[in-house]
């Protein structure tokens, strides 16, 4: 009930202790009918290999690719998107709604 | 994020203890609060909050910006009685989210056809319970009516300090538990936190409607302040 992301930040950890580069994008705040509760997590190493959910899918993408910039800048960054109706719709998800992701480097 | 605080975060779920990181958005500064130091945090009363709901979200202090993200471990229910009031419970249990085991050292009454996908242990507390873990992240339940396993079973849930208690039981019934428990060396305090009669006094007929009673006064157990809990038991 309360516990979520349980291997999402163990792989976090395991992922840079190998030696990658690693970032974890964390929802932080939520409008509307937004898919994912705020505290929900993605992690992403420098291959683009990712874990988790922020939006359970419509902005995965986005995220990503800017994680990539913050594993090489480590520099924090915050990202907000609002989840268009249309875009919701074709993937199954609630619509509406907009999320705040913030995004850091690992280590 | 750290990876001394990434580690940390890591080991203290890993053991099932409440957590909140406070990252700083305009900065990306983070610590990370265990529970047992909220009492000393200059946010103790958001800290407080958000842990008891369980949810994660954002304050602002001192002219900062801070995210609290809550990572607080999944609650367990510990059943002790295969009876028909745990075949409504176990389930309901589970779709509020809880990890459900039901223990009964009486395999007619602990059986897999009476509580299908329910984790079952068919031994005596003092078997069935040291290896179930049972912590402050624990609710715990004792509905056999047979003080032989009642008994044994709240003692050790005395001793694991579980959120909630409670036990099957009219007034009378649970004056005669407590001279019994009293007696095996409980501490008053220990038997005051028994929930008895157990579940919130909703006029529960069923063993359906006592299940729902039950998890109502769990639930009230975990999320309200203190002062509310008291108003609702």
């Amino acid at each position: 009930m309360l516990d979520r992301d349980e291997d999402i930040l163990k792989a976090a950890e395991d992922w840079q202790k190998a030696g990658r580069g690693v970032a974890l994008a964390t929802v932080v705040e939520t409008w509307g009918s937004a898919p994912r509760p705020a505290g929900s997590s993605l992690v992403i190493n420098d291959e683009g290999t990712f874990l988790g959910s922020v939006s359970g899918g419509c902005v995965e993408g986005a995220v990503v690719t800017e994680a990539m910039d913050v594993i090489q800048s480590g520099k924090p960054r915050m990202l907000e998107f609002g989840v268009a109706d249309e875009t919701a719709w074709n993937v199954g998800l609630s619509c509406g709604g907009t999320i705040r992701v913030f995004v850091e480097k690992v280590g | 994020m750290k990876l001394a605080i990434l580690h940390e975060l890591n080991a203290e779920r890993a053991a099932r203890r409440p957590v909140i990181l406070v990252t700083d958005t305009e900065n990306g500064e983070q610590r990370l609060v265990k529970a047992k130091d909220f009492a000393k945090d200059p946010l103790r009363a958001e800290l407080d909050k958000q842990l008891r709901m369980g949810k994660s979200g954002n304050v602002e202090a001192g002219g900062k910006k801070l995210f609290l993200n809550v990572y607080a471990p999944t609650a367990k229910l510990v059943i002790v009685g295969a009876v028909h009031i745990s075949q409504a419970l176990a389930p309901l249990a589970r779709s509020l989210g809880y990890d459900v085991t039901v223990v009964d050292p009486r395999t007619a009454f602990a059986s897999p056809e009476r509580f299908p996908d329910i984790p079952l242990v068919a031994e005596w507390p003092d078997t069935a319970l040291p290896p179930l873990n049972v912590d402050a992240y624990t609710a715990f339940v004792a509905v056999t009516h047979d003080p032989k396993i009642d008994d044994p079973a709240l003692l050790h849930a005395f001793e694991r300090n579980c959120f909630y208690i409670g036990a099957l039981g009219s007034r009378k019934t649970h004056a005669k538990r407590g001279d019994r428990l009293r007696a095996q060396g409980a501490k008053e305090s220990d038997i005051a936190r028994i929930h008895a009669p157990i579940g919130l006094a909703i006029g529960a007929v069923s063993p359906s409607e006592i299940a729902v009673s039950i998890m109502a006064e769990i639930t009230a157990v975990l999320r309200l302040p203190p002062k509310e809990k008291e108003e609702a038991a």
